[in-house]
């Protein structure tokens, strides 16, 4: 039953990302494994690795867009999920490293050493199994924004104020994170991983893997938001987006619908985390910067809220840009960035998507009209 | 006290409610049998929008009884489930949800469990289609089930809201100024539509057009500066020199 409500859940455009999403993550990896360098079809280790990242954030911007494109709620704090569930599988990797640290303690991080701690803390423990690590990638982030949501909700806390509190929320994470005491390595971060599941973790062929993983996963994520987002439940958020008090006077418990929305992203971005850690090599608190949940938000603006092939080419298409930029002209990247959001707000407020669907269909659609009348009132929220 | 709640559909007893000290409502009582239709006029500031919000549980009042059915405590009740106990209500500004087609509209309202999983699994049966087409075709909008409701006409707005209502299958119905900007025609219409409602449901009915409330023909109260003013027939109360002077005196 629930493989006909997945599979059922995808319109035409969502059956070609899901496709191209699966032939990326056999493609990419052949092409770095199989084909041999010099090869117009060879993929560099570097691009693909920068490219799995890629697809990392591309499944944050869908976790943001779910919650602000859909229900209105704009978060400006889900780089905090998407740091715990980085953390959780950083905390993995670390005791992945067992003797082989500076200080070969066979139980205790190199950093726990360098403290002068004994014994391993009550949280660090069960992080040794990789089953128990992956649990904690979607239960520590599911459960915050199920404390902070249900809190939050039941208050009616809307709007600007609850972006507030989201943005409160990041950085009251980025200062504890960054204390030493905390036992996440403080200000260094988690990092010197060298296994993950057994295979090194620099190896092509783990690489390669990891990419695919990331690329099927933000398949499945896409799958499984798309079943939501077409649900009754989907149009119930639609409707609470638009008009929350009429929905709550239809008999809706808004807060309910919100939590389950909400919940369910935080754990999407807290997997997006888990598979960025071990390809970019490290996980610090810089992660829970405010300033990275509002690129996010940026990233989906760009490609696209309230449509759900919106949020992932956001994220390439400014990623891309930003990994250009910083190459080039290092300075003028944060302009270039705000710019772009000034233009996008003004100009295109349906984003990448909205342009396409004008210039190619050459008229609006229903659907996407939907969502041009969702955007005012979201912005007003 | 609440004897006087025995066999009423809804019961209001001594409601005052104050916002910054200003007394929305004072000391207002009023009766509604199961199956009654009734219009509530006054000027504006009277208090009407107030009394739907504390029926509909968006107001607490600060004293007084709320009644549903002579014993359910509306005041401890929030929106949600006051909405589920079959309380429905229509805004004075036609809210109905722009981004969706008036079908969905219609679907969303349906009676059905309102849980986000069930929701979420929701499929929707012949039994439930069958009730959209009819109550599409009540609203006369069947043709335009497709259209987004925010292309719909203001008039049509009005009453795709009151198909939404009645897609609730509530037993009181509060409908607050329906026909707020509507040809004469539809307001013509929206009466008739009003009365068959009313031969299965109780409806309390809040109106500016003093035509309207003419053609509903049905007991009438007159609020004034939160409590009421005068209760009975339109010709009664607009004879009433109290109901004169508050309208004409100033």
């Amino acid at each position: 039953m629930i493989t006909t409500f997945l599979i059922d859940s995808l319109d035409r455009r969502g059956r070609i990302v899901v496709g191209l999403l699966v032939a990326l993550a056999l493609l990419v990896p052949a092409g770095n494994l199989l084909v041999p360098e010099g090869n117009v079809f060879h993929v560099s280790t570097y691009q693909l690795t920068l490219c799995g990242k890629y697809l990392t954030y591309a499944l944050l911007a869908l976790s943001v867009d779910l919650v602000w494109g859909y229900c209105g709620i704009l978060s400006l704090g889900h780089g905090a999920f998407f740091a715990l569930g980085g953390y959780a599988m950083g905390m993995y990797l670390m005791r992945q490293i067992g003797t082989r640290g500076v200080y070969a303690d066979p139980l205790l991080p190199d950093f726990m050493v360098f403290l002068n701690w004994k014994e391993l803390p009550w949280f660090w423990q069960g992080f040794d199994m990789a089953w128990y690590a992956l649990l904690m990638v979607v239960l520590v982030p599911g459960l915050l924004a199920l404390v902070f949501g249900w809190l939050s909700f039941r208050s009616r806390v809307t709007g600007v104020y609850l972006s507030i509190i989201t943005q409160a929320l990041t950085y009251a994470l980025l200062l504890a994170f960054f204390r030493n005491d905390m036992g996440f390595g403080g200000n260094n971060g988690l990092t010197d991983f060298k296994d993950i599941l057994g295979y090194p973790i620099q190896a092509p062929g783990t690489r390669a893997a990891l990419f695919a993983a990331s690329a099927l996963m933000l398949a499945i994520g896409f799958v499984i938001a798309s079943a939501v987002v077409r649900s009754k439940l989907g149009k119930v958020l639609v409707a609470i987006r638009d008009a929350e008090s009429r929905t709550r006077f239809i008999g809706y418990r808004v807060e309910h619908y919100k939590l389950f929305v909400w919940t369910l992203s935080a754990a999407m971005a807290g997997i997006a985390g888990a598979l960025y850690v071990p390809q970019v090599g490290i996980i610090n608190p810089s992660e829970f910067d405010p300033a990275a949940s509002i690129e996010a938000v940026i990233w989906v603006a760009v490609g696209g809220r309230g449509t759900l092939v919106g949020p992932l080419i956001g994220a390439v298409a400014v990623n891309f840009g930003k990994t250009w930029f910083t190459g080039v002209l290092p300075e003028v990247w944060l302009y270039a960035l705000g710019a772009l959001f000034v233009v996008v707000t003004l100009f295109l407020p349906r984003g990448i998507v909205g342009l396409w669907d004008k210039l190619v269909t050459g008229r609006a659609k229903p659907a996407v009209e939907a969502n041009g009348a969702g955007r005012q009132t979201g912005e007003a929220a | 006290m609440t004897d006087k709640a025995e066999g009423s559909l809804l019961y209001l007893d001594d409601v005052s409610v104050s916002f910054d000290g200003f007394r929305a409502i004072n000391r207002l009582s009023l009766v509604l049998e199961p199956g009654e239709m009734r219009a509530i006029i006054g000027p504006n500031g009277a208090g009407k929008t107030t009394m739907m919000d504390i029926i509909t549980g968006k107001t607490r009042p600060d004293t007084g009884d709320v009644l549903f059915d002579g014993s359910v405590d509306l005041t401890r009740l929030d929106e949600a489930a006051i909405a589920n106990l079959g309380i429905g209500r229509k805004f004075q500004k036609p809210t109905v949800f722009e981004s969706h087609s008036v079908e969905d509209n219609i679907a969303l309202a349906l009676k059905a469990r309102r849980g986000a999983f069930a929701a979420l699994f929701h499929r929707r049966s012949s039994v439930e289609q069958g009730r959209i087409d009819a109550l599409l075709e009540t609203i006369r909008l069947s043709e335009k089930r497709d259209l987004l409701a925010a292309r719909l006409s203001h008039g049509q707005k009005q009453w795709l809201e009151i198909g939404m209502l009645l897609a609730q299958e509530p037993r009181l119905l509060l409908v607050d100024e329906p026909a707020a900007g509507m040809t004469d025609a539809e307001t013509a219409e929206t009466a008739i539509l009003l009365k068959e409602i009313a031969r299965t449901q109780s409806v309390v009915v809040v109106e500016h057009d003093m035509t309207f409330v003419r053609a509903l023909d049905v007991k009438v109260t007159v609020l004034h500066e939160g409590s009421v003013l005068a209760e009975g027939s339109l010709d009664a109360v607009s004879s009433n020199p109290k109901v004169i002077e508050v309208y004409l005196g100033r």
